[in-house]
């Protein structure tokens, strides 16, 4: 009886012990979600290749042509990456379709920097309901970094609310008894920026901001909206604006013979499709924010990092135009993924991942300014919040002082 | 003096089957819902969603084939009652709790009125001047959706995020391949009514208005009632596809209603055949499965290859899905008598 009980203990144990190195043994060996193998890891991307933002569609190419290379170079731990992208043509039902067809169908282990804030709203949920990681989506939207109540998901570039800090941070040292006036888009975009703007400014954002006018993106022309702004008399003023309203506004500003201190919000900041249209002469002193570093702008043309970024055009991307934003941005993207796929190691799983994407500490991309790092953590899913002010002065801009941090605090 | 002339020399704006040609015989009907029947029970959950695109898609096109096919009116504006379908169906769920089931006929309800109203105006308007009065409507229908007094229901720009159902009864079935079946059901009748429709008294009125008005006008058919409810039924219809459309994707925000959609729609109707209800399928599957076949072509020209295949069909089969059905109905019964 009594040895009968024993054997059954002995039994138990050596079960369980048998159980423990197994589940050992396991550790070590390699682990897989769908879309990764011993020889391949699958990622999915969503592009509008065509329709209304068309232009983006360079950002695809650019991380097209950049695991080009990585894979010549013998790829991710021995992993050639097969990037899928789709085009969704910057519709939602699109990118729901995509989106799922990318996971069911060709079964990428994750979606890496789809773009727009519309086609990310709508995939979302599913994403996440899928528990595939949606890992550096190419929008600014502060949404896309809320880590509890979507763990799956992950930005990039900042989000707007750290630039309008950045900016808040920057008039409070230079300006700290300004009278501001806002002009921002009625959307996600503008209300992001006013927020962020208003976080930074803290207690004295009441007083400080004496104007805010909103207009939408239906209206053919903004000018009434800037005459108000000047007429309560604002000697700063904020352009929380897209490229079209942007050029509108140094325009109205420079005709009416208004001379405020100037904020542009990053999005209508290019030289190339807004302050060009609008005039140099229009667009002398204004302010705006960088997180990276211009591909035209000469004084990089000895930065190792830009040296890298011009090689890999030469070679796989000959036709790519370096003073395009897109083409330094898909860049940039590209290579936050290969380090967080590097740092997975052999363990590609979906959750292994995510907590590889949300442990990344200093790292730097070559194209990013310097100073600027990209931090993550397991309650911080905002990569990059630092930024730098730079000033347009005669044909191109100049960075002004040093790296300010945007950090937003969930 | 002279319009009576003109319109009475003036051929038919459509020209559309007459109304035993615009179905299919009793078997090829059956074996074709048979089809959509079996079909899911052996794919992937993908392809369900896909198909069940391809139904909603059907039930617009379907819709805008009664207006057009039927009625002899144009209308670009489609997408505009498909919006507001999908947003009535969103906000109920979403902020009234409003089991689904009992969104589609409040959707199709709502856009039956505003399409009725709609059609008042467009009475003065004929052929491509109210093309154009739609296409202004379809132009204008994001923009609405965006403006701030309605923002607390619609979500503005962010759009609106809706709870995917689950199958009712505890059915064990994914949630995808129980929204095919409900779409197909839904479908089913909405092609059913669609059919009796045509063939009732309203829809030889409607035919009549559309094969010569002043005929129709002589013979007592009151012509701006027919037309005005000829855009009800249709927006109604179109109405109920875009609140199916809310629940499958899930998500509803302005940019998905552009006028892309409505000429993805203008596009399936005529590829489909125009006023041949079944070619509504064919063309709900030229619209939705093309562009990925072109996209996987080429990706940098998927447009252009799109293109490339739509001048195909208009070239080889000008009219769409229904000529390549009857040759293929001829064929069929070439090789029975030999």
């Amino acid at each position: 009886m009594l040895s009968n009980k024993l054997k059954l203990n002995v039994a138990a144990v050596s079960a369980v012990v048998a159980l423990a190195v197994t589940s050992g043994s396991a550790l070590a060996q390699k682990k897989y979600d769908t879309g990764a193998t011993d020889t391949e890891i699958k990622l999915g991307n969503i592009m509008p290749y065509s329709g209304p933002a068309s232009a983006y569609g360079v950002i695809g190419k650019m991380e097209e042509a950049y695991f080009k290379m990585i894979n010549e170079q013998g790829g991710i731990n021995g992993r050639k990456i097969n990037f899928i992208s789709y085009d969704d043509g910057y519709s939602p039902p699109k990118a729901v379709e995509q989106a799922r067809k990318l996971v069911e169908s060709d079964e990428v282990l994750l979606l890496f920097g789809p773009l727009g804030t519309p086609s990310n709203s709508a995939i979302q949920k599913y994403l996440n309901a899928k528990q595939v990681p949606q890992l550096f989506v190419a929008t600014g939207a502060t949404k896309f970094g809320e880590y509890k109540e979507f763990p799956w998901t992950m930005g990039w570039q900042p989000p707007y609310q750290s630039e309008s800090r950045v900016y808040a941070a920057h008039l409070l040292k230079a300006t700290p008894n300004a009278k501001i006036g806002i002009l921002y888009q009625n959307d996600d975009f503008g209300k992001d920026m006013l927020k962020g703007l208003k976080d930074g400014l803290g207690a004295k954002a009441a007083s400080m901001i004496i104007a805010e006018e909103s207009y939408e993106v239906s209206e053919p022309t903004i000018d009434s909206h800037i005459v108000n702004i000047k007429a309560k008399g604002a000697d700063v003023y904020f352009s929380f604006t897209t490229p079209k309203f942007a050029a509108q506004s140094l325009k109205k500003v420079a005709e009416l013979g208004w001379k405020p201190v100037y904020y542009q919000s990053n999005v209508g900041a290019s030289v190339g499709s807004v302050l060009k249209p609008a005039g140099f002469e229009n667009s002398q002193g204004i302010y705006s924010a960088a997180y990276a570093k211009d591909g035209a702008d000469p004084q990089w043309d000895n930065d190792e990092g830009m040296k890298k970024f011009y090689a890999f055009l030469a070679k796989y991307a000959p036709d790519a135009n370096k003073a395009d934003g897109s083409v330094v941005y898909g860049y940039g993207q590209a290579q936050t993924m290969v380090a967080v796929l590097k740092a997975a190691g052999d363990n590609l799983t979906r959750e292994n991942i995510m907590k590889q994407a949300a442990n990344l500490k200093d790292f730097t991309p070559d194209t990013l300014l310097p100073g600027v790092k990209i931090n993550t953590s397991a309650t911080d899913f905002y990569p990059i919040q630092q930024l730098q002010i730079m000033q347009f002065k005669g044909e191109k801009y100049e960075l002004q002082g040093s790296i300010i941090d945007g950090q937003l605090t969930n | 003096m002279s319009t009576v002339q003109d319109s009475a020399v003036k051929s038919a704006a459509v020209s559309a089957p007459s109304k035993k040609s615009m179905t299919v015989g009793l078997v090829t009907t059956l074996v074709v819902f048979a089809l959509l029947v079996i079909t899911p029970l052996f794919v992937k959950n993908f392809i369900v969603f896909q198909m069940t695109t391809v139904l909603i898609y059907a039930i617009a096109i379907l819709a805008l084939n009664i207006l057009t096919g039927g009625s002899g009116q144009f209308s670009l504006g489609q997408s505009a009652f498909y919006a507001v379908g999908a947003y009535t169906a969103a906000i109920m769920m979403e902020h009234m709790h409003i089991n689904y089931m009992l969104t589609l006929p409040v959707a199709g309800i709502i856009c039956f009125g505003f399409g009725f109203l709609f059609g008042f105006p467009a009475l003065r308007l004929s052929g491509v001047y109210l093309a154009l009065a739609t296409f202004a409507l379809a132009v204008a229908m994001p923009q609405l959706l965006k403006l701030g007094v309605f923002e607390h229901w619609t979500g503005g720009v962010q759009g609106l995020v809706v709870t995917k159902p689950d199958a009712p009864f505890g059915l064990k079935m994914s949630q995808d391949k129980w929204l095919y079946y409900f779409t197909l059901f839904v479908s089913t009748i909405i092609y059913i009514l669609a059919v009796n429709l045509l063939r009732s008294r309203s829809g030889r009125a409607l035919m009549a208005i559309r094969d010569n008005p002043i005929a129709a006008s002589a013979m007592g058919v009151d012509l701006p009632l027919y037309k005005t409810l000829a855009f009800g039924i249709s927006a109604g219809f179109t109405g109920i596809a875009g609140a199916l459309g809310a629940i499958v994707v899930q998500f509803v925000a302005p940019d998905s209603f552009t006028i892309q959609l409505a000429i993805a729609l203008f596009l399936g109707m005529v590829v489909g055949g125009v006023g041949w209800l079944p070619g509504s399928l064919v063309g709900a599957a030229f619209i939705v499965f093309v562009p990925n076949i072109a996209e996987g072509i080429s990706k940098g020209l998927s447009g252009a290859v799109f293109g490339v295949f739509l001048i195909a069909v208009i070239f080889l089969v000008p009219h769409g899905a229904r000529q390549v059905a009857y040759y293929l109905e001829h064929m069929f019964k070439k090789l029975i008598k030999s």
